[in-house]
């Protein structure tokens, strides 16, 4: 029989006021095997705690029940406080009073009777508990970052500056991500490439950090601490270590006509193609879609004019195998589809074009050299007008949109039509608005720089339409919700703030890491307060815009977290592993594999072994548990038709003993 | 809001069937609007016209007949508050009042354009006549 301790907290008025708190301590001394009851203002307070120790060694106790919050809040603390004081620390049951009683309550006639039923329900499973070892599980000291844009970028190396091996795996052939086809960043109007581009040479040449451009992760199995990854490392048909990256193959290559992912499809790049000038890997990929020999055998034009002979079609994908302890996603994000938008003439009219695109036309780097012209006809454009939240902030279940509103368009808009007054001068810049949201560091003096200084037109309001006039110009109707008038404007080129969105790729890559992602396919975090770069998949973290729209400066801040966390885990030699784990039965198990079906970790296994049953000896198929994949989720012992499985901890004896306790 | 004005608005609501609550004040509607210029109030006001109770206004409002129905702006808002439908709810409870008609077959004839559709005068007859 164990000697229980009850402990019932006031939680100053959270729980006081709606629950009698003595009139359930009281009520506990009745209960079986309960030799101590007591009720307390805070019992996590240090006072609180004390109390505890005191009752432990009064009264001799070998089990302790706390009336008090969620679990979530506090069981690591009264654990703390029985395992110091030489209780086993699963033999503490907790009874949340708070969040499922008190809160949800308004006065004690309801609040108490729930609260004793409560508290009769832990004791009635505490009696049955058993005490448990935390078991152990190595740690791989390597860490896996998925993505090569800065988020990624930025977690690794602060991985790496702390002396832990990281490999990043980036879907692309080069790092750099979006940030590399930005022109200048809001608000210090500072070249993104030439902040960007030294971070991506570093990442390159530190010993700590390995690269895999052009591959993609395939599978991953195993769990926190010891991740076991196959990564596909997809055929450059170049080999990395010979070229050097002079460009002559994209010079001669008579493939020339296939659209620039890089600059939004606004020129043409050929088969096989180095991104841009600062590309890392500076290593360039056949595109075998498009590359003639691929297609027809013949050519094999770039092999021939390689100076170094690093033209291999022959090279085959690989598969890469390693182990990691900790994974961070940093896959990033995309512009939505804007050809949804009819109304507003995109892919309609060539001078109708995506922000991101705005930002190619801009960069140096970009299709026209840096030069503000118009996609059409390559004139300067003398009149542009910028549309914001296309896409943004809808109705829930709009065919077209999205939901929330993707932050950084407000700033980048007034970024664009700075840099077009900059570039163009007399030119005029009209931003339709619905509300301009500029909180930041120097964020909302930048905008009003943009109206102030720069003149641009901010007109609130929205686009009913643009067409195409005969001559070429563009005509936008809209309406300005100010001056209550119609809007009709003839204008060069027009520039759609579309919504961001997470990159597609995610939705299969959280199937392989078992992550959570919301409706919009951004990553759900563990806690989106207090585990805003956990994802809720132990050992797996994020950063950047796969977990929420954000710019630069917050996704490198949230990179550094993410790194932090990364680092805490691969700094441990032993992970404890949870002891609440599932455990077959074997005289009662029959082999029949329905748990092994259930389990969504890959947990159980069969095994053949010899069983002696009444006197009988008789080789049988058993299920085995691998507890250090088990998460003790509890889907086996639910599906087990003959009661075999049991979850240490939360045995089926114990569910059926808190029932049969709150039927009584 | 009189008594007869909160009636007039339960009964614009339930013609509505949508949800005004939800505007933005974007300016979507009114800048897909091919009326616009002729409306008094325009659409995108009418919601914060019934959050504020101004029911009188509405239903004494030109913009209910100059609305043409087209429907770009139900089509278009990205909020989904069907400014077309509530404009035609507020005409809807205009016309069903007790009263005259707002259109007669008399007046008809003045009307009538070469370049118009015969079905345009036939709809329009239907929808704002008892």
């Amino acid at each position: 029989m164990q000697r229980i301790g009850v402990f019932v907290c006031h939680c100053g008025t959270n729980i006081a006021a709606t629950v009698d708190v003595s009139k359930v301590a009281e009520a506990a001394k009745h209960e079986p095997g309960v030799v101590y009851a007591v009720d307390y203002t805070f019992m996590c307070s240090e006072a609180g705690q004390d109390l505890i120790a005191q009752a432990i060694k009064d009264y001799g106790l070998t089990a302790i029940v706390v009336c008090s919050c969620s679990p979530r809040m506090h069981e690591a603390t009264f654990r703390k406080v029985a395992e110091e004081n030489g209780v086993n620390p699963y033999m503490v049951e907790i009874a949340n009073i708070r969040e499922q009683c008190s809160w949800v309550h308004k006065d004690m006639e309801e609040g108490t009777p729930k609260a004793i039923t409560l508290m009769k329900t832990a004791v009635a499973k505490v009696n049955l508990d058993s005490p448990l070892q935390d078991g152990e599980a190595p740690v791989t000291k390597r860490a896996l970052v998925i993505g090569g844009g800065i988020a990624g970028i930025q977690t690794a190396l602060d991985i790496a500056d702390c002396g832990y091996k990281v490999d990043i795996v980036e879907k692309d052939q080069t790092i750099g991500g979006r940030m590399a086809q930005l022109d200048k960043t809001f608000p210090t109007l500072d070249c993104s490439s030439c902040i960007l581009t030294p971070r991506m040479t570093e990442v390159n040449q530190h010993p700590n950090i390995r690269l895999f451009t052009y591959s993609e992760v395939q599978e991953v199995s195993g769990f926190v601490g010891n991740f076991d990854v196959k990564i596909l490392k997809k055929s450059r048909s170049v080999r990395e270590k010979d070229c050097t990256g002079c460009g002559v193959c994209m010079t001669k290559c008579p493939s020339k006509k296939i659209p620039n992912e890089f600059n939004r499809g606004l020129n043409f790049r050929t088969a096989i193609n180095i991104p841009f000038a600062q590309a890392i890997p500076n290593v360039p990929v056949i595109d075998k879609e498009h590359c003639i020999h691929f297609k027809t055998g013949k050519c094999g034009i770039c092999a021939k004019v390689c100076p170094s002979h690093a033209v291999d079609y022959e090279i085959k994908d690989e598969v890469i195998e390693e182990k990691y302890g900790a994974i961070v996603v940093a896959t990033g994000f995309n512009q939505i589809d804007l050809h949804k938008f009819g109304e507003l003439g995109y892919g309609v009219s060539k001078n109708v074009i995506s922000s991101l695109e705005y930002e190619r036309i801009m960069s140096a780097t970009g299709p026209t050299g840096g030069h503000i012209v118009r996609p059409s006809d390559g004139k300067e454009p003398k009149d542009i007008v910028f549309i914001q939240c296309v896409g943004s902030r809808c109705a829930p279940g709009d065919k077209r949109g999205k939901t929330y509103c993707s932050k950084i368009c407000c700033m980048y808009t007034a970024k664009q039509s700075i840099m077009t007054c900059d570039h163009i001068p007399g030119a005029k810049c009209h931003v339709f608005y619905i509300d301009v949201r500029t909180p930041g560091k120097l964020f909302d003096e930048f905008y009003r720089r943009a109206v102030e200084q720069y003149g641009v037109d901010y007109i609130k309001g929205n686009v009913g339409k643009v067409t195409e006039l005969p001559n070429g110009k563009l005509r936008v109707h809209g309406a300005d919700l100010l001056d209550q008038k119609e809007i009709e404007l003839d204008t060069d080129m027009v520039v759609l703030a579309g919504a961001i969105e997470p990159n597609p790729g995610i939705r299969p890559l959280a199937t392989k890491l078992t992550l959570s992602i919301d409706n919009d396919n951004f990553l759900n975090e563990a806690h989106a307060k207090l585990h805003p770069v956990e994802a809720a998949t132990a050992g797996v973290f994020m950063a950047g815009t796969v977990q929420g729209p954000k710019d630069i400066p917050e996704t490198v801040a949230q990179a550094g977290a993410a790194a932090v966390k990364a680092v805490a885990l691969l700094a441990k030699d032993k992970l404890k592993t949870n002891p609440c784990v599932a455990q077959p039965d074997e005289l009662y198990c029959n082999g029949c594999s329905v748990c092994a079906n259930v389990c969504p970790y890959g947990a159980i296994t069969y095994i053949e072994k010899e069983v002696r049953d009444h006197g009988l000896r008789e080789t049988r198929r058993l299920a085995q548990v691998n507890p250090s994949l088990c998460k003790g989720c509890g889907a086996c012992t639910v599906a087990c038709p003959s009661g075999a499985m049991n979850l240490k901890g939360f045995t089926n004896r114990q569910i059926m003993a808190e029932v049969d306790s709150v039927c009584q | 809001m009189t008594p007869d004005e909160m009636k007039a608005r339960d009964y614009i609501l339930k013609i509505y069937d949508g949800d005004f609550t939800k505007c933005m004040h974007c300016g979507k509607c009114s800048a897909s609007c091919a009326a616009y210029s002729a409306m008094d109030i325009k659409p995108h006001q009418f919601p914060s016209y019934m959050a504020h109770g101004k029911i009188t206004e509405l239903m004494n409002s030109k913009t209910i007949w100059e609305c043409l129905g087209c429907s770009d702006c139900i089509e278009r808002c990205p909020r989904d508050v069907k400014p077309g439908k509530l404009i035609d709810a507020v005409r809807q409870a205009v016309t069903r009042q007790r009263g005259g008609s707002h259109l007669y077959p008399e007046e008809i004839p003045a009307m009538v354009n070469p370049d118009m559709p015969q079905q345009l005068l036939v709809s329009v007859l239907r929808r704002e006549r008892k």
